[in-house]
């Protein structure tokens, strides 16, 4: 049992740095929004996996807390990445830059800056 | 903790391999967020443990503390995460394919690209776009 949990743990860490290699990585925000989910799935895989390893509930209140509101950072950052999409499907033409806006040209460009890309 | 120390052995057991197996699909997700090319692909990968592998963990756990009160506890962490997993995965796939973050000529259908060509969107990834470039 000890040794399934250990195993199980060790895997848990490896996926977990992966993740952040993803979300460290981009190139775009999509693809760090997403490798931040998977981060924090794979928390709360750790979080329920240390509590069958020392036999406590005291943490399952993190879980629930954790499994609902795991969708409000990525649906707030999907929002706010289709925004000039939105604002241009309310008018009637659409914005300018609308063909530039692709946070993936803008991550290309500055490979370093993890901010700047929300300018575009 | 039931005293039948048998059947405990075992449900410690299956728990164990219930743990390595949501810990499995915690690491495909990992290693499909790392290998493939574009943010669509990559969230295919990504959704995988949402559901499944915390699922998995939440038995494992229920087989674990053989409580009632406890499977009453872990009950809504899956259904919460039922409940709000499909949207956040539909909203990051909306991002996705509105950045032009895939390959389109990996897409085997893309029933939306008639729909941008109707409406008349040029700044939108579809039919009339050359397809982006992998990373």
């Amino acid at each position: 049992m000890t040794v399934l949990i250990t195993i199980a743990g060790a895997i848990l860490a490896v996926a977990a740095l992966l993740a952040l290699w993803r979300v460290i990585r981009g190139p775009s925000i999509v693809d760090r929004v997403i490798g931040s989910d998977v981060l924090l799935t794979t928390l709360i895989l750790v979080v329920g996996t240390e509590m069958v390893a020392n036999g406590h509930t005291r943490t399952i209140p993190l879980m629930v807390v954790l499994a609902a509101t795991a969708i409000l950072g990525t649906v707030s950052v999907a929002r706010f990445v289709t925004r000039p999409e939105a604002t241009s499907a309310t008018g009637a033409t659409s914005t300018p830059d609308g063909a530039g806006f692709s946070s993936r040209s803008a991550a290309s460009a500055m490979p370093d800056s993890a901010g700047k890309e929300l300018d575009s | 903790m039931i005293d039948a120390a048998p059947v405990a052995g075992i449900l410690d057991i299956v728990a164990g391999v219930l743990l390595i197996g949501g810990a499995l699909l915690s690491l495909a997700a990992a290693i499909g967020l790392l290998r493939f090319p574009d943010a669509l692909s990559r969230l295919h990968a990504a959704t995988k443990p949402q559901i499944l592998g915390l699922v998995l963990v939440v038995l494992a756990l229920a087989l674990s503390l053989r409580s009632w009160t406890s499977l009453l506890l872990l009950i809504p962490v899956v259904v919460l995460q039922m409940l709000t997993a499909p949207i956040s995965a539909h909203m990051v796939g909306r991002a996705g394919y509105r950045t032009g973050d895939f390959d389109a000529a990996t897409l085997v259908a893309d029933e939306l690209a008639d729909d941008v060509a109707d409406a008349g969107r040029s700044d939108l990834p579809g039919a009339s776009e050359p397809p982006r470039g992998t990373p």
